[in-house]
Formats: C-alpha cells, structure tokens, sequence
C-alpha cells in the first residue's frame, strides 16, 4: 500500500484545491463546536442551576421540574436523531423556522443535547457542596442569586472543570454528526473526498488528524483554564471515564 | 403551524420496517457492551500491569479512540477491513467490530476506575494469603470492581444504544433507519423522525430510571 499524499493539490472541480477545502472544513468543524458550546454552557448552567433551587416556593419547585424535564428530554433522545429533529421536523412544524439557516440549526441541537449533560454536572456539583455553605451564606443575609454568585458557583464551576473538560471534548467530536444534514465540515469533507478521489485512507489520516488535534487544543485551553482559576488548598474530586 | 400527519401508523410499519432495524440496535448493544467490557477489562490489565512494554499499546489504543469521533471510527473501519481482507463484510458487521473496538476503550476506562477504587488493602490480603496475580484479580478485585461500576457500565450501556444510531453513517440497518425507510416509503420523511425520537426516548428513559434504582440497591455498604 502506498499513500499519495498527492491527492491533496488537486483541484476538486472547483477552483480550490483538496487541502483548502479540506480547512475550510476544519473552520466549519470549530464554529459548529465553538458556538454550541456557548449554547450548551449557557442552557446548561441555568438548568442546572434551576434544578438545585432551595424548594421553598411554588416557581422554585416548577422551575426544578422543568429543569429536569429539560435535562430527561435532552439526555435520552440520540444526537443524530436530535439534529434530524431541528433541521426537518421543526421548520416544518413551524414554517417561520424555515428561515433560519442550517447552522444555526444543528448548533442549537447539538447545544441543547450537550446542555443536558451540563446541567447534570453542575447539578451534581452543587449538591456535592456542604449544606453548611449554604447555610452560612443565608445566614449572612445573601439572597439567592449572591448565594449562588458568590458561594456556591465558584466552588461548584471548580469541582465540574475536569469532567466539563471531557464534556467538551466530547461536543467537539459530536459536532462530526452535522455530516448528515449536510453541514461542510470534516466528516462530511471525508466521506465526500472519499468518493470523489478514492483516496480514502489519506483523506482520513488527515481529518483525524485534525479531530485528534483540536481535541487536544480542547484539553489543553481548559486545562489551562483549571489551572489558573485553582484554590491553593481546594481539592476537587476527579471523574470517572465514560461518556461520549 | 403546519399539520403533522401520523394517520399511516400502525402496526404492520413497525413489523414490516422498525423491528427488524430495532433488533439490529439491540443486538449490536449487547455485543458491544459485552465485548467492550472483555476488551476493555484486559486493556485497563494492561494499563495497570507496571509493565511498560504492555502498558504504553493499552495507553495508545485507548487515548486513540478516545479522541476521535465515533462516525469517523466507523468510517475508518468500513474503509478498511474490506481493504484488508480483499472482501465486502457489510455495512452490519463492520458496524458491530466497529462498536467492539471502540466501546473497549471507553469501558477500559472504566474498569480502570472500578479497579483503582478497591482499597490497597485487599489486595495486600490476598497477596498474603498466597494468591497469584492472576487469583487476586479474579476472585478479589475484579469482583468489587465490576459490582461499583455496574451504574457506570449501565450508563455507558445507554449511552452505546443511543450511538448506534451513528451507523447511520454506513447505512447499515438500525432502528433509526427502519423508521427513516418506512417515511420515505409513506411519503411521512418528518413524522418517522418524532416517532423514532419517541422510541429511544422510551428505551433510553426507562432503562435510566431502572440504573437509578439499582444503583441505590447495590451500593456495598461500608
């Protein structure tokens, strides 16, 4: 077996070689990943932080539901079928969707899915805090969103960073489902380049090449991250292995 | 709001279509999980043997899959082993090989977990009662090991089935596709995707709640 690495420089029909479309592909990857990251963060944290509510109101206890009615409906639906959901079966249900372009779509699908396992992280975070912080918190006169702002987040945000790492990790990686519904990054860039050139072993070396190294830029900016934001003296727990 | 229409359901699409594809899922569930957890058990060995020459292919393999995407896993392995042994193997059994090999590294992580979390202690007991390596393992930390990750294997079971719809991918014939080709058939490409939804979130919901419960019934109490 030889690999001609050649295939790279050809033209694919369109003015551009395999290599440029190859990182156009790559870009599309990290912005279908970036931008659903900040929707499964942002979904995530507030459902998470919804579920951990003191349950001494009536909304506090419906806003905990619907947080976890959220979280359910989210975890247990797979990725793929979730995409297919918000690219054909919303716009048709609601015909001002159609719209909306098909990023956009996909980024909130695979935003909300990875939310749910966000929110059950924070969730579990916050809950693995002593009683007594919260506690100490009211009892210092602090309302609910200071409690949380300024007590319970900041431990909690610490005690998730590693797991939030995978996580992360994990949306990078599932952001390759957007092949289905015809999104140009990397896995859709393969298959595509596959069949065109049948060069498929070099094309793929190259995009897991690109996944294994954005996977791990992932890993080091968080790292990163977990490292300047460290508590001398605060030891978090580690995860368990899993996911995907 | 524009009408769904799901007058076509009945039984004869989930015979005719859906449950051929449903079985498929299943059985490439239980495969998977079986045999990721075999592998996947002799990886995290490896890992924790001390012994660099097997400890850094386990640590390779593992850290390999772990990084790339499961679609393209599966793409890799449809490309290749038709490569490799000169013949066409179907999108199915690729399908399952791919979910074996890859399954076995998440699970090694796993069981690498469960093992580091049985006290030194019990081990120091067995090697004082005289038990080789390969008795200690077996009848004393593997044991514990598998009995506190069973939530976790569990969990990660659910998460397999809920992967195996990516065979997609190949085409191969899986629950998500019997739905998807009973639409097509129907001319009903939008409502096969909410009853297909519909299914995993049933299978998916129950199984989750049936974890949470066992969970809380086989926590070694200590």
């Amino acid at each position: 077996m030889t690999l001609d690495w050649q295939v790279f420089l050809q033209d694919d029909g369109g003015g551009r070689t395999y290599l440029e479309w190859m990182f156009e592909a790559w870009g599309w990857t990290l912005s279908v990943a970036g931008s659903a990251w900040v929707v499964a963060m942002a979904s995530g944290c507030l459902m998470g932080i919804l579920r951990t509510l003191p349950q001494d109101t009536r909304l506090n206890v419906w806003l905990a539901r619907l947080a976890n009615a959220w979280v359910e409906l989210f975890r247990n639906i797979p990725v793929l079928v979730q995409i297919f959901l918000w690219y054909f079966v919303l716009p048709k249900v609601f015909p001002a969707m159609q719209q909306v372009p098909g990023f956009v779509l996909v980024v909130l699908g695979l935003g909300f899915f990875t939310s749910s396992r966000v929110a059950e992280m924070l969730r579990a975070g916050i809950q693995a805090m002593p009683r007594g912080q919260r506690y100490a918190a009211m009892a210092m006169g602090f309302t609910t969103w200071q409690t949380y702002r300024y007590v319970l987040l900041p431990i909690a945000f610490r005690t998730i960073w590693p797991p939030l790492t995978s996580e992360s990790m994990n949306l990078l990686k599932n952001s390759s489902v957007a092949f289905a519904v015809s999104i140009a990054e990397l896995t859709m860039y393969a298959m595509q380049v596959q069949e065109e050139t049948s060069r498929g072993i070099e094309v793929y070396l190259a995009v897991t090449a690109l996944y294994t190294v954005s996977a791990f830029a992932v890993n080091r900016v968080m790292a990163l991250v977990e490292r300047r934001m460290q508590i001398p003296g605060l030891v978090v727990a580690g995860n368990v292995g899993g996911g995907h | 709001m524009s009408a769904l229409d799901f007058s076509f359901v009945e039984w004869d699409i989930f015979n005719k279509f859906v449950l051929k594809g449903m079985l498929f899922s299943i059985e490439l569930t239980v495969i998977a999980t079986v045999g990721g957890i075999v592998f996947g058990t002799s990886l995290a060995l490896m890992r924790l043997s001390g012994n660099k020459v097997l400890e850094l292919p386990a640590v390779i393999y593992v850290n390999g899959m772990r990084s790339i995407p499961l679609v393209m896993v599966i793409l890799w392995f449809f490309l290749l082993i038709p490569f490799l042994i000169g013949r066409s193997i179907g999108a199915e059994l690729s399908a399952t090989i791919t979910f074996v090999a890859f399954e076995a590294a998440y699970f090694s992580e796993i069981m690498r977990a469960g093992i580091q979390s049985i006290p030194r202690g019990q081990v120091m007991a067995g090697q004082a009662l005289g038990m080789s390596y390969g008795q200690n393992m077996r009848l004393i930390v593997l044991p514990q090991a598998f009995r506190n990750m069973i939530p976790v294997l569990l969990t990660q079971t659910i998460i397999l089935f809920q992967d195996t719809s990516l065979v997609y991918a190949i085409g191969a014939y899986d629950l998500l596709k019997g739905f998807v080709t009973a639409g097509k058939i129907y001319g009903r490409v939008e409502e096969v995707y909410i009853l297909a939804a519909l299914v995993y979130f049933v299978i998916c919901f129950g199984l989750s709640a049936l974890v949470r419960r066992l969970q809380a019934r086989i926590a070694i109490i200590r």
